[in-house]
């Protein structure tokens, strides 16, 4: 019989939800025929004797299907280990290359079985001379940067045969487990069974997974990363990183790697955004629950939200094409405010892509950030400290600026800190419009670089994770993440106790 | 009072007038902040649609090319495995013939060679007149009428974008070739359509800007946002539920709440680190897979929709899960038979909501390898949706501004046109779900 079928774990799944619904119409049956078909004699509701079948087959089941997916690989690679040669295995950066070429010539000739262009017999002649394989495989879709190897055709079979292996083990004992879950269950429903407390013990525990994920999901960040940036320290002096002056990454090796050029790009980028978006939205934010009547505001506000909701890619289009062009043309060569005569000839912008460039279009996304937190805000500051400074004479503008401000002042100060680090973590606009060019410069028109834009530059294309380059965005990414997470921690202070003042 | 001014309220004081104009000032500046801000809006609508709606026409240029049997089919047979034997190279030729005909018979004046005519074309013209012939053996020997794009240079010159004096310097394109368009123009073989294929293809190569499209990151993206609903969406509802019915006051659910609001501001690209070094570093999930991208904007998500679920279940009054209690249900019961569907349209809304953020969301998916490569057709299965490699329709976006034939750029506007109206009719649903549903108590 074949059973390669059970192989695929999406097949498993199905299996295992319908031996759930078995057991759901099995165990609520079985409950009715104990009470004598008198539903009135159990202790729950015969739904309820259903789901405990159809949780007791299902959920451990599928724990450990999820657990195997997870770990299967790994065995499986270091199964793989001893079979590679031992120059390959003693560099970790080439275990992993090789790794990657065999589970694709394993996949390969999965494809290539399956689709009748090659059969065990014929692959076992490949075994002497994999010559010609490359181009078999082409032939089904899986390009290959070189011939193959012996040993790595070797690697790509033992594991094929391990997977497979592997897969039906896996199938067996999902089925056993979700078999047993629902016979014990079905066996257990009898009418002094306690069904509904166990199915709500069971859901609650479901809910408490579910929450602590937000856990697991920050343990997750901040250990991937913890981890990788140890590595990287161990490979270059954390002195250099931290205090070193300048940053140029060299795939060859003995790279400078210092963060503060980079953190320097994203402050002043960041301080011109919210140049820009502080005044802009604190103002809106102030003449919309001041002064605006509903109308206004009810198209005034949606309006300038959908600033936040437009995708940063977009901007970063927008600064890339639109904006940086317009600031050449006024600054660049030839414009008006290039300034060439004061600079010896030299334009105070040279290409589109600049702090500036960045900065203006950042401030332009930040606006409705701003205007709406300081919104929120100003409406929560009581009327009557209005009423009573109207009540001595004032106008309303100096109201606001005497009374409502200074009530508002620190939740508008822990808005503009929330601004901030939504600034210093922003990526596809700097990305598009910053530069690239890692340098200490006061002109606000030159290109500079950030940590996030470094941090795609170091990760995407070819990446080796035993190199200092690679490995560096890492440390720059803990480092975005601890300053990020300092700045919403210090706001989220600030507004709460400004909020516990008024209430 | 020994001050010299006059005290009558119907006469203004300087300090008086003062004062108005200071508010007068004060009022400006409010009006100002919104309509620069309304004005930036406006600018920014115009140029997406100014300079992306052109990615929606395409120039096509009709040509009858004789199909020589001797060229494509020379034992006769039209056996199937003989055919595919002459690669895209082999039509060149009968390319070059056909635009030698059209010479010919006057249809182009023009002393440049066959093949610098057929510069005007797309690179994949032969592809396609070869692709029409595997699929049809029998139109060897007919004179067929092809429907060809026509090169990203010429297209640009029909919408502008490329001029004579632009093109001094182009290798690409010469001013004797542009006399061609213009005969072939004034002839009516050379117009611009509906570009269907904009939309429903695949990305070209550096080379064919003019052959480009956004179908298959578009189904990239369509793959991610199931997994995001299909992992999102439980999992922050049972959290939301937890945090709000049952949870009791202690220190372990005073760290879950802090940790869900400050994922909800942890910078974008961190997520992308994370999916990096765990999914694909770790668990070997394939690279740039719609899956790994799906995962990452889950976690990414879910603090924004356990947020908004929250607040939804917490709208529900008390009395609702008293009456409920008071009855004999179960907390479990009230809270499942009672509160939940009180609460689904908020939930949904705040769903959508969160969908539309993550399928704009860019920079995490650049660092799982979701850009750089050309997916040339949509999968064929659900699994293969999930893990074969695919981009999404924002890092495609990015991918086309990073080429440097401006011809891209109008592509990479024209996708934030067909991304945009993704995300206006997710919000519209939300809007119209919350207008429709919203109850209050």
């Amino acid at each position: 019989m074949n059973l390669s079928f059970l192989q695929n774990p999406l097949v498993l799944v199905a299996l295992v939800l319908i031996n759930a619904a078995v057991g759901y119409v099995l165990a609520r049956r079985h409950a009715m025929a104990r009470a004598g078909g008198d539903a009135r004699k159990l202790h729950s509701l015969p739904n309820y004797y259903g789901m405990t079948a159809a949780m007791a087959a299902g959920i451990p089941a599928l724990g450990v299907l999820a657990i195997w997916l997870l770990a299967q690989p790994m065995l499986i690679q270091s199964a793989l280990l001893p079979l590679l040669p031992a120059d390959v295995v003693a560099d970790s950066g080439r275990t992993s290359l090789v790794l990657s070429d065999v589970s694709r010539v394993a996949d390969g000739l999965d494809r290539a079985v399956a689709a009748g262009v090659l059969d065990a017999q014929r692959i076992a002649a490949l075994h002497t001379d994999p010559a010609g394989l490359r181009d078999t495989l082409g032939d089904v879709g899986v390009a290959l940067g070189a011939e193959v190897e012996v040993y790595v055709l070797a690697a790509a079979e033992k594991s094929r045969s391990l997977d497979a292996r592997a897969d039906l083990l896996r199938a067996g004992v999902v089925l056993i487990v979700a078999l047993a879950g629902m016979a014990l269950a079905v066996r257990a429903a009898s009418p002094t069974f306690r069904a509904r407390n166990v199915v709500e013990r069971g859901m609650l525990a479901l809910l408490i997974f579910a929450a602590s994920l937000a856990i697991l999901t920050t343990v997750g960040i901040v250990f991937s990363m913890l981890f990788e940036s140890l590595n990287f320290f161990r490979l270059h002096p954390w002195q250099d990183f931290f205090l070193g002056a300048s940053w140029s990454p060299n795939f060859r090796g003995d790279s400078d790697l210092s963060i503060l050029p980079l953190l320097w790009g994203t402050l002043y980028i960041s301080f011109i955004a919210l140049l820009v978006a502080v005044p802009i939205g604190l103002f809106a934010a102030i003449y919309l629950s001041e002064y605006a009547g509903p109308r206004l505001r009810a198209v005034a506000k949606p309006l300038l939200e959908i600033l936040a909701g437009i995708p940063t890619i977009v901007y970063g289009l927008f600064a890339l094409l639109t904006v940086g062009p317009f600031l050449v043309d006024v600054f660049g060569a030839g414009g008006p405010l290039s300034m060439e005569g004061l600079r010896g000839g030299d334009p105070l912008m040279a290409g589109a892509t600049a702090v500036m460039t960045a900065g203006l279009v950042m401030g332009i996304m930040l606006i409705p950030f701003v205007s709406s937190l300081s919104d929120d805000i100003i409406n929560a500051v009581p009327q009557s400290l209005r009423d009573g400074s109207y009540g001595l004479g004032a106008t309303p503008s100096e109201t606001i600026r005497q009374v409502v401000l200074p009530a508002a002042l620190p939740g508008i100060v822990g808005a503009i800190l929330l601004a901030a680090s939504r600034a210093i973590g922003e990526t596809m606009i700097v990305v598009l419009g910053a530069g690239a060019i890692a340098r200490f410069s006061g002109n606000p028109f030159e290109a500079m670089t950030t940590i996030t834009t470094r941090i795609v530059s170091q990760l995407t294309g070819d990446t080796d994770f035993a190199s200092p380059e690679t490995l560096v965005a890492f440390a720059l990414g803990l480092t975005l993440f601890v300053l990020t997470l300092g700045l919403n921690v210090l706001a989220l202070y600030i507004v709460r106790r400004y909020r516990e003042q008024y209430e | 009072m020994t001050d010299t001014r006059h005290m009558s309220l119907l006469v203004r004081d300087t300090r008086t007038a003062r004062r108005n104009r200071a508010e007068t000032r004060f009022r400006i500046y409010g009006l100002a902040a919104i309509a620069i801000g309304l004005t930036m809006l406006v600018i920014l609508l115009v140029t997406i649609v100014g300079r992306g709606s052109g990615a929606f026409q395409q120039t096509y240029l009709s040509v009858p090319v004789t199909l020589i049997e001797a060229k494509l089919d020379k034992n006769g047979n039209r056996d199937p495995a003989d055919l595919k034997k002459v690669t895209t190279f082999g039509y060149g030729p009968l390319l070059r013939s056909a635009f030698e005909q059209m010479v010919d018979d006057g249809t182009i004046r023009t002393d440049l060679p066959a093949k610098k005519i057929a510069g005007i074309v797309s690179d994949g013209a032969e592809a396609q007149v070869r692709d029409a012939v595997l699929a049809d053996p029998s139109l060897i020997g007919q004179t067929v009428t092809f429907e060809f794009l026509a090169s990203g240079r010429v297209d640009g010159y029909l919408k502008g974008r490329v001029s004579r004096e632009s093109i001094a310097n182009d290798k690409n394109i010469s001013a004797e070739q542009l006399d061609i368009v213009d005969q072939l123009r004034t002839a009516g073989l050379l117009e611009k359509r509906f570009n269907l294929a904009f939309i429903t293809g695949a990305d070209a190569s550096d080379a064919r800007p003019e052959a480009a499209g956004m179908g298959v990151s578009m189904v990239g993206s369509l793959f991610m946002m199931l997994v995001v609903l299909v992992l999102a969406l439980p999992i922050g509802v049972a959290a939301s539920i937890y945090l709000e019915e049952f949870a009791p006051k202690n220190w372990i659910t005073d760290i879950i709440e802090v940790n869900i609001s400050n994922l909800a501001a942890v910078p974008s690209i961190v997520f992308g680190i994370l999916g990096l070094a765990v999914f694909i570093n770790y668990m070997h999930l394939p690279n740039s897979a719609p899956l790994v991208g799906g995962l990452v904007l889950t976690l990414m998500t879910l603090p924004t929709i356990i947020i908004s679920t929250r607040a939804s279940l917490k709208s529900v009054p008390p009395s609702i899960r008293d009456a409920a209690l008071g009855v004999g249900a179960s907390k479990m019961q009230s809270v499942f038979h009672h509160v939940l569907p009180l609460a689904a349209p908020g939930i949904l809304t705040g769903t959508i909501i969160g969908l539309a953020q993550a399928l704009g969301e860019t920079a995490p998916l650049l660092l799982i390898g979701m850009v750089g490569f050309i997916a040339s057709n949509g999968p064929d299965s659900l699994g293969e949706g999930l893990l074969s490699p695919n981009s999404a329709m924002p890092a495609q976006i990015y991918e086309w501004a990073k080429r440097a034939d401006p011809a891209f750029y109008e592509r990479a506007w024209g996708g934030i046109i067909i991304l945009l109206v993704f995300l206006i009719t997710m919000n519209a649903v939300a809007v119209l779900l919350r207008r429709r549903f919203e109850r209050r108590w």
